[in-house]
């Protein structure tokens, strides 16, 4: 069954004159981008890949230079004030909000920007408070609450509307691993009461992985794949992802870089141990023994080598050129 | 697939609700510390205190500190809307509160409406706290013949200053840091082109086109009003012109707020102004 489109976008550019240091830059070209209802969206993509711009025109809060976005079937341009009924948006590092205002007032303020009357924006509030978890910091100042509870005040501003379509900005940045997975479980939930749909951009490629339905990636303002990440690990990843531990670093990264057959390469640096694991996406397995060769022209040794299965991860390094880091 | 559009009641009543509810948080916000309280009421009066004592000192006749008493009273106004609302949407797009209004479906308009009603029931209690000072420690004359008739040319004179202010807050929204410099820049010359801090006797001696000048700021015009029917003890037909000055004000005022809140907003948009942060 086809199930109706949340979010549309058609040939969507976004031009930004006289950036300083910059001139003009394309912050979206052509995007044609289509979600439906009851999906959970991925939108991956380096910084300044153009993920934020795309939320920004989505939200009616930035005019496209060309093309068209659709908020069910609602032009962003032409028909705003309907849209915004309907959506909301969540920043992820932002706090939104008044310092000196509790919890309670906070959400009470944000209730009454979209019209909910006293009794069910009060009915709405408690649920968000308790679904958060934010019950013992309710009568708290904003401004006194640690970046995590800062963040879960944000999230429960964001569902205070209960929109149709909810975007997420990254999230959880600057979460702690324990409230980044409730959230995580939360829009997760939320998204099964039906009806609902979520774009969210995110540096966490395991994140995408557990909550997307399907992942858009996007770099210089091009989406250049887009569908569930299972299939995309499958079609991208046709080559060979491997990893390899090293140490020390690499001295000169380029020159690996630039071996014929390296599709994709991403590092990590482990500081305490001093190794550096290389993570690989090879056109062909064949060309290993350049590449080793080349690491050791670099003064490093290879402590550990394996193949692995195709994350996310690979993906993104495959059609991105390097990892998010 | 299109969803309805809301009805206008709908419209209406969400965008009292958020104007009610930005008034509250003013209220609430304003009057949480007791520091706040204290700087915003308690520190003016030293001011207004200064200028009483010295314009006795002088010799003036005890009117001349009835008129910086209300003139004290008067500026605070021109103050809260200089600092409080026009430089405000700077203050609200740092805090990321700005893309949270515009994300929300309400008019614009209803959030300076709401700042504007919070800003004037909190600097009324201020301006009370001056006059009151006057009466009671500096014991200045009034002359009340009709009372009635100053609380209109005040409710006026608040409504046709706010307006000016929705203004001020409309041309500022794209502003970064010189919002700060352009409400500083207005506010110590209106202090002397309203002539808030010294009598009308010595109006005469301010060059005319200064005085011209002033009197575009509607606090000006309601200033010169409510000295003559609180003061002088003149009745409404003394203020007639005032009146006429200041509704004419908020009507001209206020749809180019609108206008100007309009086209700020779609150039930001254009622009990609709106969100941008520590500029």
């Amino acid at each position: 069954m086809k199930r109706d489109l949340s979010i549309e976008t058609k040939s969507l550019r976004r031009l930004f004159k006289g950036i300083p240091g910059k001139g003009d830059v394309v912050a979206l070209d052509q995007v044609d981008l289509e979600v439906h209802d009851d999906e959970i969206f991925g939108l991956l993509g380096p910084n300044g890949a153009g993920k934020t711009t795309l939320i920004k025109i989505l939200c009616t809060l930035l005019l496209p230079t060309e093309g068209q976005a659709l908020i069910k079937g609602m032009d962003v341009v032409k028909r705003a004030s309907q849209i915004r009924r309907i959506i909301n948006l969540v920043s992820g590092g932002e706090t939104p909000g008044y310092g000196i205002l509790s919890v309670k007032e906070n959400l009470w303020f944000f209730s009454q920007l979209y019209g909910l009357p006293r009794d069910f924006a009060k009915d709405r509030i408690s649920k968000l408070v308790d679904q958060l978890e934010l019950q013992d910091y309710l009568n708290t100042r904003m401004s006194k609450l640690s970046t995590g509870y800062k963040q879960r005040l944000n999230l429960a501003r964001g569902f205070v509307n209960d929109p149709a379509v909810l975007f997420l900005d990254e999230p959880t940045l600057g979460l702690d691993v324990l409230s980044a997975r409730h959230l995580r479980t939360l829009v997760k939930d939320w998204i099964r009461t039906g009806g609902k749909t979520v774009l969210l951009t995110t540096h966490y490629m395991a994140e995408a992985d557990q909550m997307c339905d399907r992942v858009g990636i996007i770099n210089r303002g091009k989406v250049l794949a887009c569908d569930t990440p299972q299939r995309l690990k499958t079609k991208v990843t046709g080559g060979a992802t491997w990893k390899i531990e090293i140490t020390p670093s690499l001295s000169e990264l380029e020159s690996v870089k630039s071996i014929p057959g390296v599709i994709g390469l991403s590092t990590t640096d482990n500081i305490e141990t001093g190794v550096t694991t290389l993570k690989l996406v090879l056109e062909e397995e064949s060309i290993m023994s350049d590449l080793l060769s080349k690491i050791r022209e670099n003064g490093s040794k290879v402590l550990n080598l394996g193949k692995s299965e195709p994350t996310l991860e690979d993906v993104y390094i495959s059609l991105v050129g390097t990892g998010m880091e | 697939m299109m969803l309805p559009k809301a009805t206008p009641r709908e419209e209406l009543l969400t965008n009292l609700r958020a104007a009610y509810a930005r008034m509250w948080v003013r209220l609430r916000g304003s009057n949480r510390e007791v520091t706040g309280l204290v700087a915003e009421i308690g520190l003016p009066i030293l001011t207004i205190g200064a200028y009483v004592i010295l314009y006795r000192a002088i010799g003036l006749p005890p009117t001349a500190g009835a008129a910086v008493i209300i003139g004290g009273a008067m500026i605070a106004f021109w103050t809260n809307v200089l600092w409080n609302m026009s430089s405000q949407w700077f203050w609200e797009r740092e805090s990321g509160n700005l893309e949270m209004y515009l994300v929300a479906p309400v008019s614009r308009m209803s959030v300076l409406l709401g700042m504007a009603m919070g800003g004037s029931v909190n600097t009324s209690i201020r301006a009370l706290g001056i006059v009151l000072l006057g009466i009671f420690v500096f014991q200045v004359p009034f002359q009340l013949a009709d009372p009635l008739s100053v609380g209109l040319v005040f409710v006026l004179t608040l409504v046709a200053l706010y307006t000016m202010g929705m203004l001020f807050a409309s041309i500022f929204m794209l502003y970064g840091r010189e919002a700060w410099n352009t409400a500083s820049l207005l506010q110590e010359p209106v202090y002397f082109l309203s002539g808030a801090y010294f009598p009308r006797i010595y109006a005469p001696v301010v060059p005319f086109a200064l005085q011209a000048a002033g009197s575009l700021i509607p606090m000006t015009i309601g200033l010169d009003a409510i000295r003559r029917l609180a003061i002088n003890g003149e009745g409404v037909a003394a203020v007639w012109p005032h009146i006429l000055a200041l509704i004419a004000c908020t009507l001209i005022l206020f749809p180019l707020a609108r206008r100007a809140l309009n086209y700020m907003e779609s150039l930001g948009k254009k622009e990609g102004r709106l969100t941008l942060r520590w500029q």
